[in-house]
């Protein structure tokens, strides 16, 4: 529900170590409600999202230690530069970063040289990746994320996918809103397709793990 | 990956506001400037009349100190939530309580505490006794503190909202009139040669409070906004 509007209704799936959700739909038919729905950011009209069998809302902080959410904007300061960025949105994630490690995750996206660089002289695909740096920092099991491929070139969804793909591999779960065909190797592929609202009695919303 | 501490998070919120505020000092000094200009209007206006002036002194600067953190207050939050990187502090693992009150302290550090420290300069327009200056200073001190945390409930609650400054000032203008009225209370009663420790304990007894209910009410303020 978004204000009046019935966006979604049964909607139903759970992931488990390894599964890979991608999240199609046309504009407008709530995936990012659905993501957001899924952090926590937003409560379900009907429904629940279970994390490891509890309801996420009586797990509280417990479950945002579990979770990176990159949603449609970047959570990148203009005035501070990456290296910054990246250390300041790991240790507010819970996750404090040496220097060198940061430095190591930067040029993992591709941002090596430009790490003093204050972010308003990036450009956004390069903002992009330099919020992408922080899935690799926080080595969370769920990655949420939003229109990640919006204004990335062919190398950084080659990173991404080989990001996810690596994520996936060592047990972990990510969901993905995205119109683009992601080629990931490991991991099972979920594809839940979100339409137009039509009303009907709406299910519980199963998540577990 | 070292083990995460409330204490930790605190403060790399209060580092991170105090950085990105020494890189916008701009707007920091535009509070101030706009404080010191306020209350300097007043001797120019009324002219040489020093017990008039002498009378008039705390209500001035007091009112004026009001509006200057209504100047700032709508930043807050605002600049945070524009990038995206306030849903992610709402999704920090350590209560959203710390992160408010941790983004409050570095507003009063960079908005409030220069213009606490300049009053008693400005204050010799008035020809305030040095007695009185102090008692300013102090009760600018314990005050302001209050009018962060009171506003940053409103900052929360327009978020995102167009004329949202507007909004915030008849938001919160009336709940700090017993600041006004205590703070001003103090400097008028030194200048009167009464004490002013009762007007100082209640502006105290106000911070109290207000740290307590003020960040628990804003950080609700916050998930409401941002759903």
């Amino acid at each position: 529900m978004r204000g009046e509007r019935l966006l979604f209704s049964d909607v139903n799936f759970a992931l488990s170590p390894g599964g890979f959700l991608q999240l199609t739909g046309p504009n407008g038919s709530g995936k990012t409600s659905l993501l957001r729905i899924i952090c926590g950011l937003m409560k379900p009209e009907r429904g629940e999202i279970r994390w490891q069998g509890e309801q996420i809302r009586s797990l509280g902080e417990e479950y945002f230690r579990s979770i990176t959410y990159l949603g449609h904007r970047n959570a990148v300061k203009e005035e501070l530069n990456s290296l910054e960025n990246l250390r300041i949105s790991s240790g507010l994630a819970g996750c404090e970063l040496s220097r060198a490690h940061a430095q190591k995750a930067l040029s993992r996206v591709g941002l090596a040289g430009r790490e003093n660089l204050p972010a308003r002289f990036l450009s956004e695909g390069q903002r992009r990746r330099s919020a992408l740096a922080r899935l690799i920092t926080c080595s969370t099991a769920l990655w949420i994320l939003d229109e990640v491929l919006a204004s990335l070139d062919h190398a950084a969804v080659t990173l991404i996918e080989s990001l996810i793909g690596e994520h996936l591999s060592k047990g972990g779960m990510a969901i993905v809103a995205t119109h683009q065909e992601l080629h990931i190797s490991a991991g099972s592929f979920q594809r839940l397709e979100l339409e137009p609202g039509v009303p009907s009695g709406a299910a519980p919303m199963g998540w577990t793990s | 990956m070292s083990a995460p501490s409330a204490f930790s998070m605190f403060r790399w919120i209060v580092a991170r506001d105090l950085t990105l505020a020494w890189r916008r000092r701009a707007d920091v000094l535009a509070t101030l400037f706009f404080f010191v200009i306020v209350v300097s209007l007043f001797p120019l206006g009324i002219g040489p009349e020093t017990q008039l002036l002498r009378s008039i002194a705390p209500g001035v600067v007091w009112v004026a100190a009001l509006l200057a953190s209504m100047l700032s207050l709508g930043r807050v939050f605002a600049n945070d939530d524009q990038d995206g990187t306030l849903e992610q502090m709402l999704l920090t693992p350590q209560p959203l309580y710390l992160v408010v009150l941790g983004k409050i302290l570095a507003q009063w550090l960079v908005s409030e505490v220069p213009l606490v420290l300049i009053a008693p300069l400005i204050g010799l327009q008035f020809d305030l006794a040095s007695d009185t200056l102090v008692i300013l200073f102090v009760s600018l001190l314990i005050g302001t503190p209050i009018l962060s945390l009171i506003g940053s409930i409103g900052a929360a609650l327009t978020l995102g909202l167009r004329g949202g400054g507007v909004l915030i000032a008849l938001l919160i203008l009336p709940l700090y009139i017993p600041v006004l009225i205590f703070g001003a209370g103090a400097v008028d009663a030194s200048i009167n040669g009464v004490s002013s420790q009762a007007n100082l304990s209640l502006l105290g007894a106000f911070l109290v409070v207000s740290l307590v209910f003020a960040p628990w009410a804003t950080s609700a303020g916050l998930r409401i906004s941002l759903e």
